[in-house]
């Protein structure tokens, strides 16, 4: 049978559905500590705060877990001011529809941009701080006390005359209480729970395969869905022939979902079998022709075009170039990457013509939720999203198209859910790509070989102008293109220049772009800090020299690059055959620096040692900062030596770990931590670290060979002598 | 319909034969500690043990299990995740995200069976599982653990 491409109307769908009983939330039963919050509102204190009668206490995280510890971590500030016991914690979700209902109580479950503890630190702990006072405030009740006379201590409070209760005792009386509107904070320095390294609080049940992703997710009577995306981007579906499959074991329908089709069965496995074998006819449209070839002789051409938005514009850069002694001029590039999480893009879905439900892995829950209410035809209100662990996230998590692509094939079921699991072809082939971008740099170097006139033009992809418009800043492009090379804040280029013009020839190609963690970050660290050694070796002088000399009105970069030297023994001889490479950078609101020790032999590679530290102002948990930093040289690395996906015929190439290779056990150096915060600010984690990964490698690998590398991954380099 | 032996308990499975262990385990069985990755045995978040060996289950189609292969996953490595592979990657907190982890913990599970005390470089040999996260570091300490308290145990 033949069928044209539809699209798909709501009404077509609505046969006697019951929705009746299917307001009530309805939890996959997530074992452990980050089971699924349903409200319950009688025996919270706050919004954030749930103590039983055992004294267990339950504290609500708005933020999605995907590895990088802000569950634990937001559960600490928390628990720091409500004076808890911290072995009597556990934590769960508030759902978004929940936060809607609540007049966004929570406020953002967007997860990204290393924002989970740097933007929610103050309310969440002001949250605990009010569960604490309600606390105190029932107990004086109970004893006839002011409140003024009693005390919280780790789960005790504390009355005159020894009076003694607990926060179990006292939490119903509590939860009766108004929340005080003004809370005092505590000062850093009495902190307890926060700047500890405690364990993480969600370990446990992924050791042993009771913890539950969105892949595993099962509900009674649950169909399974495999999908296949029209493999050009902006391609349509023209038509499927399902005869050869539809009496296949298992099948249930094949269904039209825009630009891809999707075989519903009993079990997944079925469904991607027989949609292996399914004929698809697809419009491949106008990128049908898009190669990465031509793609970089129009971002090349954009290095020296007129058209350009301003970033960071300060002195006369030209000017200073012109009469500077010497001049140096280098041109870079980064290709795209595929987030390549290991649980490929899923999500389950049960539509009824009044009511919608979405299990997924989501870093945005409100995201989640418009995507639910938008595909389903209905008000959020009529919505529920119920948030799974993350298996990865980097930021491919933040999008809404898998959760949008599920609902349309429940739509077809109604009453029945429906889980979407991508293969990791689709996962590989259809992400959102981490932006292509070029950058010619120039610069000019005085009589004293310091740097005078700093010129940065920056060629291609936008993310917000492919995800969000709307968001380019009114006609002055795109501000997250110029990370790290802001002239203040939490993306400042780290340097002092004078005389600086950074800006960006938008060129965007036709493959999405996206946040990949990091963001513009990577690219941009890579540039600067491989072209500031490039200066330093064109001045004859020590790039930690170099890079010290020039960073005067930026004393907290310099102090995370001194401590690595310090730690690496930059002024001694590194081992022989081993030598050494520097970065650094603001990202995400922190200082972070690098050195990598490297030898080359043969042409081959060995990366022995990389020391890194970071000042992210307050540290709320070192030892999750220092499986952040360790597992973002994994993550930049992986980028750095193999990571790039290519686009033929307009398809992207790669499509699994064969042809898109990532950093494994044998390849990874010995990571060295250092945290330094230096308190005052509250910077980000998750994300930073990964900048000075391949700058720093890339200027060891120059220390090593004289060859600088300039265009990632490595793998194209030829090292040897 | 076949039998396996599964986690030490004879199932019955009724599936076509060329499924792979992995979607046996997780549609038939509903044991989805084994992960799905990436289909063709190159990350590992499948990994089973059947006769004590890891194995990608992904790739291992049913027909190619005998009902007298031991089949071990995750679920059954042990009673109460007290293995020293457990108790070491719990005290050192080395799962991130964790989707990878059940691979990698019956990887790990496996070397030591074989080798009670590896080295780095067997480390290196024979972890070849990917985490995204980038946990080797601490998988690789935790090995290193995980031996010290088996040989210790043992002691």
């Amino acid at each position: 049978m033949k069928r044209r491409t539809f699209s798909l109307s709501r009404r077509q769908f609505v046969v006697g559905s019951t929705a009746a009983g299917l307001t009530l939330g309805f939890g996959v039963p997530l074992p452990g500590r980050q089971a699924h919050a349903q409200p319950a509102f009688p025996d919270e204190i706050n919004a954030w705060v749930v103590v039983r009668p055992d004294e267990q206490v339950v504290i609500r995280i708005a933020r999605s877990e995907m590895g990088q510890g802000t569950l634990t971590g937001l559960a600490q500030l928390v628990a720091e001011e409500l004076e808890c016991d911290w072995g009597n914690v556990t934590t769960e979700y508030p759902s978004p529809a929940t936060n809607l209902e609540r007049g966004r109580v929570w406020q953002s479950f967007a997860t990204g941009g290393s924002r989970g503890i740097r933007e929610s630190h103050d309310y969440v702990r002001r949250g605990g701080a009010a569960a604490r006072e309600m606390l105190i405030t029932a107990a004086a009740a109970q004893w006839q006390v002011a409140p003024a006379a009693c005390r919280a201590e780790n789960g005790v409070i504390h009355g005159p005359n020894g009076k003694r209760t607990t926060f179990g005792k006292v939490a119903a009386a509590a939860a009766q209480l108004d929340v005080p509107e003004t809370v005092t904070l505590k000062d850093p320095k009495n902190w307890k729970i926060i700047g500890k390294p405690v364990k993480r609080l969600d370990t446990d049940d992924k050791l042993t395969g009771k913890q539950m992703y969105g892949a595993d997710v099962r509900l009674p009577g649950m169909l399974n869905a495999a999908i296949k995306q029209c493999p050009v981007f902006g391609g349509t579906l023209v038509s499927f022939d399902d005869a050869k499959v539809r009496l296949l074991p298992g099948v249930k329908k094949v269904v039209a979902v825009e630009n891809a089709v999707a075989v519903v069965a009993e079990r997944w496995w079925q469904a991607k079998t027989a949609l292996d074998q399914l004929p698809i006819t697809w419009d491949e449209g106008e990128n049908a022709g898009a190669s990465s070839a031509a793609t970089a002789e129009i971002l090349t051409a954009g290095l020296d075009a007129d058209d350009a938005f301003v970033g960071n514009q300060a002195g006369d850069a030209a000017a200073a170039i012109k009469s500077a002694a010497k001049h140096v001029s280098a041109v870079y590039g980064y290709p795209h990457q595929n987030h390549a999480t290991m649980e490929p893009m899923n999500a389950t879905a049960r539509w009824t013509e009044d009511r919608c439900e979405v299990w997924c892995p989501t870093q945005n829950g409100e995201g989640a939720l418009a995507s639910t209410a938008e595909a389903a035809g209905l008000p959020p209100q009529q919505c529920e999203v119920y948030k799974t662990l993350l298996g990865g996230g980097f930021g491919r998590r933040g999008a809404g198209d898998y959760i949008r692509q599920a609902v349309l094939i429940a739509q077809h079921f109604p009453g029945t859910p429906v889980k979407l699991l991508w293969t990791r072809e689709e996962d590989m082939q259809h992400g959102f790509f981490h932006p292509l971008t070029q950058a010619k740099l120039t610069a000019g170097l005085d009589a004293k070989r310091n740097i005078a006139g700093f010129r940065v033009r920056i060629s291609g992809q936008s993310i917000l102008a492919g995800l969000m418009p709307d968001r380019l800043a009114g006609g002055n492009g795109d501000p997250v293109t110029f990370q790290c090379y802001a002239p203040s804040g939490e993306h400042a280029l780290a340097y002092d220049f004078a005389d600086v013009l950074v800006d960006h020839a938008m060129r965007n190609p036709p493959v999405r772009p996206g946040f990949w963690r990091g963001v513009n970050a990577n690219q941009n660290t890579f540039y600067t800090e491989s072209f500031i050694d490039e200066l330093a070796h064109a001045a004859g002088r020590d790039p930690l020299e170099f890079r010290l000399a020039h960073m005067s009105k930026h004393p907290n970069n310099a102090a995370v690059l001194k401590a690595v030297a310090d730690r690496v023994g930059w002024g001694s001889p590194a081992p022989a055959g081993v030598f050494r490479g520097l970065a650094q950078c603001t990202a995400f609101a922190s200082h972070i620096a690098a050195c990598a020790e490297v030898s080359v032999t043969n042409g081959a590679l060995k990366i022995h040692r990389i020391v890194a530290a970071t000042d992210c102002g307050y540290a709320v948990n070192p030892q999750q900062i220092e499986a952040q930093v360790e597992g973002s040289f994994v993550y930049g690395l992986s980028a750095a030596l193999y990571g790039e996906c290519t686009v033929k015929d307009g398809r992207i190439e790669q499509d699994n770990f064969h042809t898109y290779p990532v950093m494994r056990l044998a390849e990874m150096p010995k990571v060295e931590t250092i945290v330094m915060p230096s308190g005052g600010f509250w910077g980000g984690v998750g994300e930073p670290t990964i900048a000075v990964a391949a700058p720093a490698v890339m200027n060891a690998i120059f220390a090593a060979t004289g060859k600088r590398v300039r265009t990632l991954p490595l793998k194209h380099h030829d090292l040897t002598a | 319909m076949k039998t396996l032996n599964v986690n030490g308990k004879a199932v019955i499975v009724d599936a076509d034969p060329t499924t792979p262990l992995l979607w046996v385990l997780r549609e038939h069985l509903e044991l989805t500690g084994a992960k799905y990755g990436c289909g063709i045995a190159l990350c590992g978040a499948c990994t089973v043990h059947v006769n004590g060996n890891a194995i990608r289950s992904c790739v291992l189609p049913l027909s190619a299990v005998a009902d007298t292969d031991a089949v071990v996953t995750i679920e059954g490595l042990s009673n109460d995740g007290s293995h020293p592979v457990q108790n070491a990657w719990r005290e050192l907190d080395v799962p991130q995200c964790g989707y990878c982890q059940t691979g990698m913990v019956m990887a790990a599970a496996a070397l030591l069976a074989k080798n009670p005390i590896p080295s780095d470089a067997d480390i290196d040999r024979e972890m070849t599982n990917i985490c995204r996260c980038g946990t080797y570091q601490r998988v690789r300490a935790g090995i290193h653990m995980a031996a010290a308290n088996r040989k210790g145990g043992a002691a």
